[in-house]
């Protein structure tokens, strides 16, 4: 892709993620194994499992960070061989350089070369999307984890990304501020309407957020946690913004959390 | 510095719309109170707390060596002291001692440090480097310094080179083995985010390693600084005609007590000044790059 391209100041279109029959195995560990999934353009997939399930290790091989040991990846149909400037990454954990500026660390997220007032008016309008314009020349260390939490989103749209890969974005913060982050990313799924996978363990999390949510772990139950692929999807009904407290999704919360392992003590109204 | 803070949680969100340390607040809002007192002020007060111990030193130090507890070839008086460095600034050496030391201790260090940020990146960035090397240079690092002087001085002469290669060995081992873990330790998650926007090599390199090792940076310099005069004054004393190492020994072989000391407070003195230019240049840096 070319940088004229990423560059353009239109918004970039959602790409469509295809990920055909993937394995990975670290040595004689099967994590991933043969898992297909297609995602199409602007749609938002959460992926749910339980710890070790490879949740992780899927948002990283759509994203060139890791590469399949079988099977292969492609993003608007083009494969993903290597980092790939189609999608950007924001993790759990904001990864902020403490010596720059909040502006500077969104920055770190433009393509890169040299920086042009164009570059700057991005940033700027991040930053005003994620309400920090006036935090804007803060370092790190002076804001808050929601607030970080808010760069590291700005810098993963900063280059316009066809696919935004969200690994446990919001997991480290608190109840409250997890919530206001659900709606501001669905705030930004409208401005910048890029594809969003996002790992999540938070079962309401994904049903507020996502069109489809994707419950991997291992098929046969005799295997470990790894040895993942695709146990069930649950397609959300409804428009998004959705009732938290609707009783539809109080049934797929059930259904999910039993998938899980977990034992809900839910008394199906049916 | 105060890390006084406010925050402003605005009830519909549940987010802090407003988090920002309040002291040297940059868009002017009304500092809040603050019990430091103002930098100029803090500077004096420093400078006359500081200032204390010595002259107190020096008071006890006359009267010691006035009352004839300790013969005066034992212990000169600070005024003998202060003369005779008035008598060697008069013949011209004192500047000439001074000066010579100075150099070889700045050429020492330059090079010792450039070496060892040039070795300790190779050896902090590259595992194959560091398996390398770092076995070598742990041995060599564990050689006492003076065990060197025999050695530079048959290869290189009792000339400069081989004071200033002793003081460049000097300047090396805390440069090399400050930094080069420091680089091995840089936060994985802030490279591999670095690597995850198409950061690689050098541009990785300025993006996230070389600002993360700074403060680690600095600190080695103003160690290989204070091993630069230690190193020095070893070369010095063990084969010279000038510099300040040699006038130590001159001073002690005729007797002349009262240039010992003048020679240990002058060592003092130039190890203090060119410790405290670091540290302005780290105070400096710091601001940039600190967290």
């Amino acid at each position: 892709m070319s940088s004229s391209t990423l560059r353009s100041s239109t918004p970039a279109d959602a790409l469509s993620v295809s990920i055909r029959e993937l394995s990975r195995r670290f040595g004689d560990r099967v994590v991933l194994n043969e898992l297909s999934l297609e995602i199409a353009a602007g749609e938002i997939v959460a992926l749910i499992g339980p710890s070790g399930c490879g949740k992780s290790t899927l948002l990283r091989h759509i994203g060139g960070l890791d590469s399949p040991t079988d099977g292969s990846i492609a993003i608007g149909g083009l494969p993903v061989t290597g980092l790939d400037a189609r999608s950007a990454i924001a993790f759990q954990e904001p990864r902020l350089l403490p010596w720059r500026s909040i502006t500077r660390n969104v920055e770190v997220g433009l393509p890169r070369g040299k920086r042009t007032s164009a570059d700057r008016d991005r940033v700027a309008e991040l930053l005003e999307l994620v309400k920090l314009s006036s935090s804007a020349h803060l370092r790190p260390r002076e804001i808050s984890g929601g607030m970080a939490q808010r760069v590291s989103l700005a810098r993963a749209l900063a280059r316009r990304p066809g696919v935004l890969l969200l690994d446990e974005p919001f997991g480290a913060l608190d109840a409250l501020t997890r919530l206001s982050m659900q709606d501001l990313l669905l705030d930004l799924h409208t401005a910048e309407p890029a594809t969003i996978v996002i790992v999540t363990h938070d079962v309401d999390e994904a049903l507020y957020l996502a069109d489809r949510v994707i419950l991997l772990g291992a098929i046969d139950p005799t295997e470990s946690a790894a040895h993942a692929s695709i146990r069930s999807t649950v397609v959300v009904p409804g428009l998004r913004p959705r009732d938290r407290g609707s009783g539809d999704l109080a049934e797929l919360r059930a259904e999910l959390l039993e998938g899980l392992g977990v034992p809900t003590h839910h008394l199906s109204a049916r | 510095m105060s890390t006084l803070r406010t925050r402003v949680v605005s009830l519909n969100s549940g987010t802090p719309v407003l988090e920002r340390p309040l002291v040297g607040d940059v868009t002017g809002a009304p500092v809040p109170v603050t019990s430091e007192p103002r930098p100029r002020r803090r500077w004096v007060r420093a400078t006359v707390l500081g200032g204390v111990i010595p002259i107190a030193v020096i008071v006890l130090w006359q009267a010691i060596a006035t009352s004839g507890l300790v013969p005066s070839y034992r212990l000169p008086t600070p005024l003998s002291v202060w003369a005779a460095g008035v008598d060697l600034y008069e013949r011209g050496v004192l500047y000439q001692h001074i000066a010579i030391s100075t150099q070889r201790v700045l050429l020492g260090f330059g090079i010792g440090a450039i070496v060892g940020l040039a070795l300790a990146s190779i050896v902090g960035l590259s595992a194959r480097a560091s398996e390398l090397f770092a076995p070598t240079l742990g041995a060599l690092r564990a050689v006492p310094s003076l065990a060197w002087v025999p050695l530079l001085g048959l290869y290189l002469g009792l000339n400069e080179d081989s004071k200033v290669a002793l003081v460049a060995i000097g300047a090396f081992f805390p440069v090399y083995t400050t930094v080069a873990p420091a680089l091995r330790h840089v936060d994985a998650h802030l490279v591999e985010l670095g690597r995850s926007y198409g950061y690689s090599g050098p541009a990785l390199l300025s993006l996230v390693q070389l600002p993360a090792v700074v403060p680690a940076v600095i600190s080695s310099l103003r160690l290989a600084l204070a091993q630069a005069w230690l190193f020095l004054v070893a070369g010095e004393l063990l084969g010279a005609s000038l510099g300040l190492g040699f006038l130590l020994v001159d001073s002690q072989q005729n007797g002349r007590i009262d240039r010992l000391f003048l020679t240990i407070i002058l060592l003092g003195i130039l190890g203090k000044g060119t410790d405290s230019a670091v540290g302005l240049l780290e105070r400096f840096l710091l601001k940039r790059w600190g967290s």
